[in-house]
């Protein structure tokens, strides 16, 4: 760069941003904050995401096709008919289900192997011969996962003892598998001992296959799927690790998108301090007009200012979203406090392809924050800009056509379905509808001063007509805090909803006065007949509903759905679910009655009174869908059979967990002491009331939008932040306007209320708009996102008292940061004010 | 009554122990009625004077009385309601506010005086007539001339009959006729009222327009033309 070009640098671009440090400052800050939290959120997606991955990889090894069942497995004599087929190289069985740790609120997946092969397949298992004096193979013998190791406490020749059924069976610890075997929460044992020991004998739950090379794996894998039973699948390894991914990608995408509103109000945030100092600076762009500079060379002068911003707040962005991925991960876990994640631990995997695309989105961010501003410094009228006390700004003009175009873009991009499970329509509609209401801000501003009524008092004389004359650029420094709030009130509504339905749904499902739980749907943990007669025999009990947990395969659906068996009818399951629809017409009469969730009539397109058929074990049945119901607890889809009709198809009578009704008058006290003391097996299961579901439930729900609550808080302070760089940059452009007022008898404190009226005004315009289109965005949330991403509905709930709440604080904020803004510029001598004049 | 005894004004200089003397013993008493003029170098010290007088700004010695009132023993809040009484400001730049009327910049010293209604407006009227500016009584400060706008400063100034009115190069952003009609205005409201009016100017053209003219050096306020030479206390 010659020796003019950097003068003429320093003049046009770093001298500016020199002479507003402090805002520029603020705007490093808080592009800093934004690519922080979203770099941040990204990296311990990311990490989890790599986590789940290798952790699902390392499941499979080096396996071409993995042959997979429910979790009720399929029969072994299917192995054979695989491993002996020309195109296999190898085969590996695999016993793989869910037990349960006696003594603790856990569980663990026991996979039942054959060493050989598995060590053929996976070399990383790598078994050494255990330094204690137990046998791999040994009908005690377990090895553990580092993770599971960790997470019991457990050591090499100590103790393990998992429940199946209700008896306790104890293993040894042989030894720990290395690092880069299992990473989930595992034990690996012999797959005999595991058939034997775990009540799964003649079973297998997967078949891992290697193919001989020069072998198309898509011609084997159409081979094998013609000769499954129902409820068995091939597939391969890349696509159930895409499975695992699926399962938790549209929760690491929603927060990912709510990290990103930390950007985005950024950003609204640059534009506003920008167009205030283009206000400010109109008499220096007149000048530099007249002397001379084009257009171009204005615009790109602004907007390499904007630039070095973004680029300075993007770099310390970048390293505070490392620190914040580290700290976040060892705080919360890989799924910062959610509970999607449990049982993986993964460290923190810097991707510096994410770091170098967040870079660039910080520094976009502020550049296209920059742009209109730019433009308005360029177009900025040199005659009229140098003739004195002209301060308008023709650049800021809200554009209200654009504004309702935007929202009738929105609109549309509302009808459009989910692209690949992901809500993007839903999300890009809500950036449209914030967008769009930044730009019509002026009009409904204007429109809304004109509705105040005429006072007395000067000072708010004055206030409201400096708002009436400045509509354009005073909405310009409400568009940071129009954004965040709105967010904010957005995602309290949605929060609220979906939490009060939840609550209410939690009433709904949960009718009876007891329930124990043996275990989920492939815990190995359950009751058997005996033992539901025995409870039914207990002197306070009324009623026992016995429910089993199992999985139903459909053709298509790679993950199956969750199969709920309990007494059910059609007369009674408006008490027993939250039903959303029913079926006016039976088209098969004689299929199987079933009830499904939102989640599965959304997965399989289904709805009230359609007929699908689906894999029970190796049974294909028929189902017809007598309702869809409501269910926040399986997001990948639930189906709800009568019990006595399950029974009759799978000959299974074992339970998961037993609803107890008590007889008129008995306690609940009574009934939890008579298990204790007449079923001490019984009693080491998980026995709760209702009450106490509930409260944890809700405490987990709480927990998991924690995370959300802290994202939204740091939004909303970058938009206060926003109101603050603006409000001062605007009194700094008044200071004569204000020095006058003084002269000509003003109070200071009347000059402090006029401020304080005229910030509250703004905020309180600000507060309504945000009120409304948070609204709107809520509707967005409910009725798109959520339901495209999880598939769930909710009734709408607005939290009158927290959104009052929110909007009182944020106006008295808002008053007193334009109190502050004034006291900090006019803290020097009045005089100075007018001095340019005297 | 305008009364200022051996004021005396100095700012911190590079050496805070060294103060720089800007005023040196300044006494001046005018009356009702009077208009004068006071030309000097530039830094020699006019604006603080009028801040002084204003009671913006406080001597370090001496004192600056209005009616009899000492300025200096008024706190800040007494002497913002005594300008809002009793003075009138009219600046080079205008200051009017952009987002008023035309009657509403007039008017506010009166809505600040507590004064509304038909008075009021009948006030407003008689000032804008006076200035003739009655058919730009809606208008904006930004669709009028800088000549307009200096004549509603002026009306501004005057509007609530002050018995002092400051004005500081009232003509320097505006051409010789606007700026004559500006002076001649001036001085026919301060005379009609009695008002007392200090013009700080430049201009000798403007200070003509004056009873006495008075120049500022370091070494005080010196009488150049006129009738009466400023009482030495």
């Amino acid at each position: 760069m010659s020796s003019a070009n950097a003068q003429l640098f320093a003049a046009l671009v770093t001298g500016p941003l020199r002479h507003a440090a402090g805002r520029t400052l603020l705007a490093v800050v808080v592009i800093a904050l934004g690519v922080a939290l979203g770099l941040g959120v990204t990296l311990v997606n990311r990490s989890a995401a790599s986590e789940v991955s290798l952790a699902a990889r390392s499941l499979f090894g080096l396996s071409d096709l993995v042959v997979q069942g429910t979790n009720a497995g399929f029969d072994e004599a299917l192995f054979p008919v695989l491993a002996r087929l020309p195109e296999v190289a190898l085969a590996n069985p695999v016993v793989d289900v869910q037990v349960r740790v006696v003594g603790r609120q856990t569980a663990l997946s026991a996979m039942g192997i054959d060493f050989f092969r598995a060590a053929r397949m996976q070399p990383s298992i790598g078994v050494e011969a255990p330094r204690t004096n137990l046998s791999p193979l040994a009908a005690d013998s377990v090895f553990l996962s580092p993770a599971a190791a960790r997470d019991l406490g457990l050591e090499e020749g100590d103790q393990l003892t998992v429940q199946v059924g209700l008896e306790p069976v104890s293993f040894h610890v042989a030894g720990i598998l290395p690092a880069a075997a299992y990473r989930q929460r595992a034990m690996v044992l012999d797959i005999g001992t595991a058939q034997w020991r775990l009540g799964q004998l003649g079973k297998l739950q997967r078949v891992e296959l290697r193919l001989r090379s020069g072998t198309s794996t898509e011609a084997v894998q159409r081979r094998i799927a013609a000769m499954l039973p129902p409820g068995v699948s091939v597939t391969t390894p890349g696509a159930e690790t895409d499975e695992a991914l699926r399962l938790t990608r549209a929760y690491r995408s929603n927060l990912t998108a709510l990290a990103l509103v930390a950007l985005f109000t950024g950003a609204f945030l640059v534009h506003s301090t920008q167009s205030l100092a283009v206000i400010r600076r109109r008499r220096e762009f007149a000048l530099l007009k007249a002397m001379g500079v084009s257009a171009r060379e204005q615009i790109a002068s602004t907007l390499a200012g904007g630039a070095i911003v973004g680029g300075a707040g993007a770099l310390c962005g970048v390293g505070l979203g490392i620190l914040i991925a580290d700290l976040g991960l060892n705080a919360f876990g890989a799924d910062l406090g959610a509970g999607y994640f449990r049982g993986i631990a993964p460290a923190l995997k810097v991707d510096w392809l994410d770091a170098g695309v967040f870079f660039l989105l910080g520094t976009a961010a502020a550049i296209a924050g920059t742009l209109r501003p730019a433009i308005a410094a360029a177009r900025v009228p040199a005659a009229l800009a140098l003739k004195a006390g002209d301060l308008e700004d023709p650049a800021v003009r809200g554009n209200t056509i654009a504004g309702l175009a935007l929202w009738g873009f929105a609109g549309v991009l509302l009808l459009l379905p989910a692209v690949d499970g992901l809500p993007l329509a839903g999300y890009s509609a809500i950036a449209l509808v914030l967008i769009g209401a930044v730009f019509l801000m002026p009009a409904v501003t204007r429109l809304l001063l004109r509705l105040l009524p005429s006072v007395r008092s000067v000072p708010l004389q004055i206030a409201t007509a400096h708002l009436r004359g400045t509509a354009r650029q005073a909405t310009t420094s409400l568009s940071a805090i129009l954004v965040s709030f709105s967010l904010m009130v957005a995602m309290a509504v949605m929060v609220t909803s979906f939490r009060t339905s939840l609550d209410q749904w939690l009433e709904k499902i949960l009718p009876a006065d007891l329930y124990l739980r043996a275990g989920f749907t492939s815990e190995t943990a359950f009751l058997d007949a005996n033992d539901v007669t025995a409870l039914a025999a207990l002197p306070e009990v009324e009623r026992v509903d016995a429910n089993r947990f199992a999985q139903l395969a459909v053709t298509g659906l790679k993950t199956p759905l969750g199969l709920i068996a309990r007494p059910i009818t059609e007369q009674n399951a408006g008490r027993m679910l939250w039903i959303e629809s029913t079926a006016t017409n039976v088209a098969l009469p004689d299929a199987q009655p079933v009830w499904i969730s939102e989640a599965a009539a959304d997965l399989l397109s289904l709805r009230s009174g359609a007929v699908f058929t689906g894999s029970i074990g190796e049974r294909a049945v028929q189902f017809s869908v007598r309702g869809v119901y409501r269910d926040y607890e399986r997001q990948n889809g639930g189906v709800v059979i009568d019990h006595d009709a399950y029974v009759r198809l799978t000959g299974d009578l074992r339970t998961n967990a037993a609803w107890l009704w008590l007889k008129p008058g008995a306690d609940v006290d009574h009934l939890v002491n008579s298990i204790h003391e007449r079923l001490p097996g019984l009693a080491e299961f998980d026995v709760r009331r209702p009450g106490e579901i509930r409260a944890i439930t809700l405490r987990v729900f709480d927990r998991t939008f924690a995370v959300t609550y802290l994202l939204e808080i740091i939004a909303v302070g970058i938009g206060l932040a926003g109101i603050a760089a603006s409000t001062s940059a605007q009194v700094i452009a008044r200071r004569a306007e204000l020095g006058v007022l003084r002269h000509v008898g003003l109070l200071r404190r009347q000059v402090g209320f006029m401020l304080a009226a005229e910030g509250g005004l703004l905020g309180a315009v600000g507060v309504l708009a945000g009120l409304v289109i948070g609204s709107v965005v809520s509707l967005i949330l409910i009725y798109v996102v959520n339901r495209q991403s999880f598939h769930w509905s909710m009734d709408v709930y607005f939290p009158w008292v927290l959104l009052m709440a929110f909007s009182v604080s944020l106006v008295a904020a808002a008053a007193l940061t334009a109190v502050w803004s004034g006291r900090l510029s006019l803290r020097d001598d009045i005089i100075r004010a007018v001095k340019e004049d005297w | 009554m305008l009364t200022l005894r051996q004021v005396r004004k100095s700012f911190p200089g590079p050496d805070p122990a060294r103060p720089r003397p800007v005023l040196a013993e300044v006494s001046l008493a005018l009356e009702p009625g009077d208009y004068i003029a006071v030309m000097g170098e530039s830094g020699v010290g006019k604006s603080t004077l009028l801040n002084l007088i204003a009671g913006l700004d406080v001597p370090d010695s001496g004192d600056v009385l209005l009616e009899g009132q000492s300025l200096a023993a008024l706190d800040d809040d007494a002497r913002t309601l005594l300008r809002r009484r009793r003075m009138g400001f009219v600046f080079q730049a205008f200051h009017l506010l952009p987002h008023l009327t035309v009657a509403g910049n007039v008017g506010l010293p009166l809505a600040l005086n507590g004064m509304a209604g038909t008075h009021a407006d009948d006030r407003i009227n008689e000032l804008l007539e006076a200035v003739g500016l009655r058919d730009r009584r809606d208008s904006f400060p930004k669709e009028l001339s800088g000549g307009e706008m200096q004549r509603v400063a002026v009306a501004r100034a005057l509007v609530h009959r002050p018995a002092v009115v400051l004005a500081d190069e009232p003509t320097g952003n505006l051409d010789p006729e606007s700026a004559a009609q500006v002076l001649e205005l001036l001085r026919a409201q301060l005379k009609r009222d009695g008002s007392i009016g200090i013009l700080v100017t430049h201009s000798a053209v403007a200070a003509a327009t004056t009873d006495r003219v008075y120049l500022l050096t370091r070494q005080g306020l010196q009488l150049q033309s006129g009738t009466t030479t400023p009482r030495q206390e």
